[in-house]
């Protein structure tokens, strides 16, 4: 294998409902800066069915290329044809980094193209780098639990892989109308090659919690001390319109389903302000929540963790705090309120 | 008569494990070796399916010899058979390098009784990767299915199996050809106490062991440390943040302070309050 003949930073684009996936754009914007250190070209790689206009995305995200394969077989996403477009992609075109979102749809297909490369693949990447003049890519991320962080490397083979998670790195500011390359591929495929087929898409009816995508989120611990003291969380989280958060510890005692809980095992979040009550800020409750832009914390111990990674600390009881914080912020918001309405 | 494989790993419990501050690594004595939380809801799943389908269920694992208690842990679920591969050649495996050992031991365990359908769970708790299970599939050229949370149906006799597979906003229903295999999440299934007679064969139950030398047409070069494309180069503790400022006074003048910091970010709160 001569590496100089693999050449580029690839993004797998996760696409649906018409949509590019915010983990690709993220990942657009990370395999940007390390094709610029590289000196090459950072390209998508986009599979799907009528899917060509989302390569206008693609580009104003930092792509300099898009690999397309549009055709009915890529209809719903699935292992084996996904996977054949992107083997076939990797072998005509040989990139040194190829990027999947850490989704279900990134883990399961970059698990079994690295299989058949075959090549090295690290999960679940948090931090990236590259070597300017090896290429070589240094692939970062939490293990045993989120109790150790491990730089990953794969030096003998090309191309090397990692699915990343999302909401760790930044997209770009799209940029309106940058243009880019666009290479149109196909392969011959049958749909009796194809040995699985979705035969329905059910959404689920009641609207599922997504807290990753809420601006305030208040969260809950262990500290609320029951399924009753963590209707407090609600009441405050229904006064300021945020979303409700939980540690591991609090679902697991079944206060809360498991689409509130943040952390390792939850959902990364990052929203503008982050309320984190009663939880203790156990290491796999942090990686899940570091990167809001303002974090505020009530705990009555202060030596918890959690005021190591907050902006502000409230040392107290919740049950004391959170009342008076509810009722201030009823009264400033129905005045915000007033002040809107009066200006028109 | 169906044939299940469940592939189970043995992890040290990271719910209470400790660290070594200076080293990074793990202080083994602190943390009991268990089976893999999700293997056991793999093996579960393969045993409702036998008591749905009739068959059999087996059990394999790559590992160290204290690994044969992680498979007593499967029997005492209702596994029939179990098999552990360990051998110093084994050791350092990446997912690469995994999926090709449990792939050999998958191969000559069918050669006996042929297999139509293989679990996996959708991850390990120490590892955490979830790449194993899609690597065992491409390597035997089965269909993967990960993130299944339902078995709707399996055919042995025309060959097909219907599934859930979990979407971020519902699930899809897919048909699969058999064999193929399953990643499964928690959520298909509660593994309840296991009945006492799983507990008293468990007890005398003894697993076959094999080493490299056992399995067939295995390529050395692909195993263990050598087989493995990505190495682990550095290991460090997360980085600790620098901390807040504590909000002083009574708790209403704490209130108070707290609330106009939160109120400079005006533009979240107008809209709210059904306006
Ligand atoms: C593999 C693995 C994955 C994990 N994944 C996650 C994850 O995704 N998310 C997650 O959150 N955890 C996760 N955990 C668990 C994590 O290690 C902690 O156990 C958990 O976050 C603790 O939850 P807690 O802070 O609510 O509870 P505790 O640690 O019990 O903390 C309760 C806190 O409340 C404070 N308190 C008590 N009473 C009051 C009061 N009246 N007012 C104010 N404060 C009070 C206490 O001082 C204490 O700090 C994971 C663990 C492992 C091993
Ligand atoms: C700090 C650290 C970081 C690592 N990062 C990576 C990485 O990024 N990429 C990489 O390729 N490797 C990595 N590894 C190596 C990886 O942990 C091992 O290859 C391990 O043997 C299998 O991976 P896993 O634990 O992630 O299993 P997963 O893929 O998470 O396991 C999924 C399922 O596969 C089955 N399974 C897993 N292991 C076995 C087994 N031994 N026997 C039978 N069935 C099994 C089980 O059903 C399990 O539920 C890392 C190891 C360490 C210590």
């Amino acid at each position: 294998m001569d590496f100089k003949d693999y050449k580029g930073v690839w993004v797998f684009i996760e696409q649906k409902d018409d949509q590019v996936a915010s983990v690709s754009l993220e990942l657009l914007g990370a395999g940007r800066k390390l094709a610029d250190k590289r000196g090459v070209e950072l390209a998508g790689i986009l599979i799907g069915e009528n899917v060509k206009h989302l390569t206008k995305t693609v580009f104003e995200y930092g792509a300099d290329t898009v690999y397309l394969y549009d055709q009915p077989i890529f209809k719903h996403y699935r292992t084996e044809s996904y996977m054949k477009g992107v083997l076939d992609c990797s072998d005509k075109h040989k990139p040194e980094i190829i990027l999947f979102g850490a989704t279900s749809t990134g883990k399961d297909l970059a698990s079994a193209v690295a299989t058949d490369l075959p090549t090295g693949l690290t999960a679940d990447t948090t931090e990236l780098d590259v070597e300017e003049d090896t290429g070589l890519l240094l692939a970062s991320r939490p293990a045993f639990g989120g109790n150790i962080m491990a730089t990953i490397l794969c030096k003998k083979y090309r191309p090397q892989m990692a699915t990343v998670r999302s909401k760790v790195m930044k997209a770009l500011e799209p940029e309106p109308g940058r243009a880019g390359k666009i290479v149109e591929e196909t392969i011959s495929l049958k749909e009796d090659d194809i040995r699985t087929k979705v035969l329905e898409i059910v959404k689920e009816t009641v609207r599922k919690v997504r807290i990753d995508e809420a601006d305030i989120i208040v969260a809950g611990g262990k500290g609320l001390g029951s399924y009753e003291g963590f209707q407090l969380i609600h009441h405050l989280a229904e006064t300021i319109g945020g979303a409700v958060g939980a540690s591991r510890d609090v679902v697991e005692a079944g206060w809360i389903d498991h689409a509130h809980q943040v952390g390792q095992t939850g959902v990364t979040v990052t929203p503008k302000i982050y309320f984190a009550i009663g939880i203790s800020g156990a290491i796999q409750h942090i990686v899940g929540m570091k990167n809001s832009g303002l974090i505020i914390a009530i705990n009555k111990d202060k030596e918890a963790p959690i005021f190591q990674n907050c902006h502000y600390g409230i040392v107290g009881d919740a049950f004391e705090i959170v009342p008076i914080l509810i009722e201030m912020f009823e009264n400033a918001l129905s005045k915000e309120k007033v002040d809107i309405a009066s200006k028109g | 008569m169906l044939h299940i494989v469940a592939c189970i790993k043995q992890v040290p419990d990271t719910k209470i494990i400790k660290m070594n501050p200076k080293t990074n690594t793990m202080d083994r004595r602190t943390a009991p070796a268990i089976l893999n939380p999700y293997d056991a809801h793999a093996v579960e799943e393969a045993v409702r399916l036998k008591e749905r389908y009739g068959g059999t269920v087996s059990v394999v694992t790559m590992g160290p010899p204290p690994a044969v208690t992680a498979i007593k842990k499967c029997i005492e679920i209702g596994a029939d058979e179990g098999y552990l591969i360990t051998d110093r050649r084994f050791a350092g495996a990446d997912t690469l390098a995994t999926s090709y050992a449990v792939t050999k031991a998958i191969e000559k365990i069918s050669k006996e009784k042929p297999v139509d359908l293989i679990i996996c769970g959708k991850m390990s708790i120490d590892g955490d990767t979830g790449q194993v299970g899609p690597g065992i599939a491409r390597r035997l050229d089965i269909p993967p299915l990960t993130s299944v949370n339902k078995v709707v149906e399996l055919n042995p006799d025309e060959k097909y199996a219907i599934v859930h597979r979990k979407l971020e906003d519902g699930y899809e229903v897919v048909r699969s050809t058999l064999p193929c295999l399953f990643s499964v999440e928690k959520t298909i299934n509660e593994v309840p106490y296991s009945p006492l007679p799983n507990m008293l064969r468990a007890a005398r139950y003894q697993p076959h062991i094999w080493s490299v030398d056992d399995l067939e047409d295995v390529d050395i070069k692909q195993l263990g440390l050598k087989g493995s494309p990505t190495i682990v180069s550095k290991v460090w503790a997360p980085p600790k943040p620098a901390g807040g400022t504590f909000l002083e006074g009574s708790p209403r003048e704490q209130a108070e302070q707290l609330l106009s910091v939160v109120l400079e970010k005006k533009e979240l709160f107008q809209g709210k309050g059904g306006m």
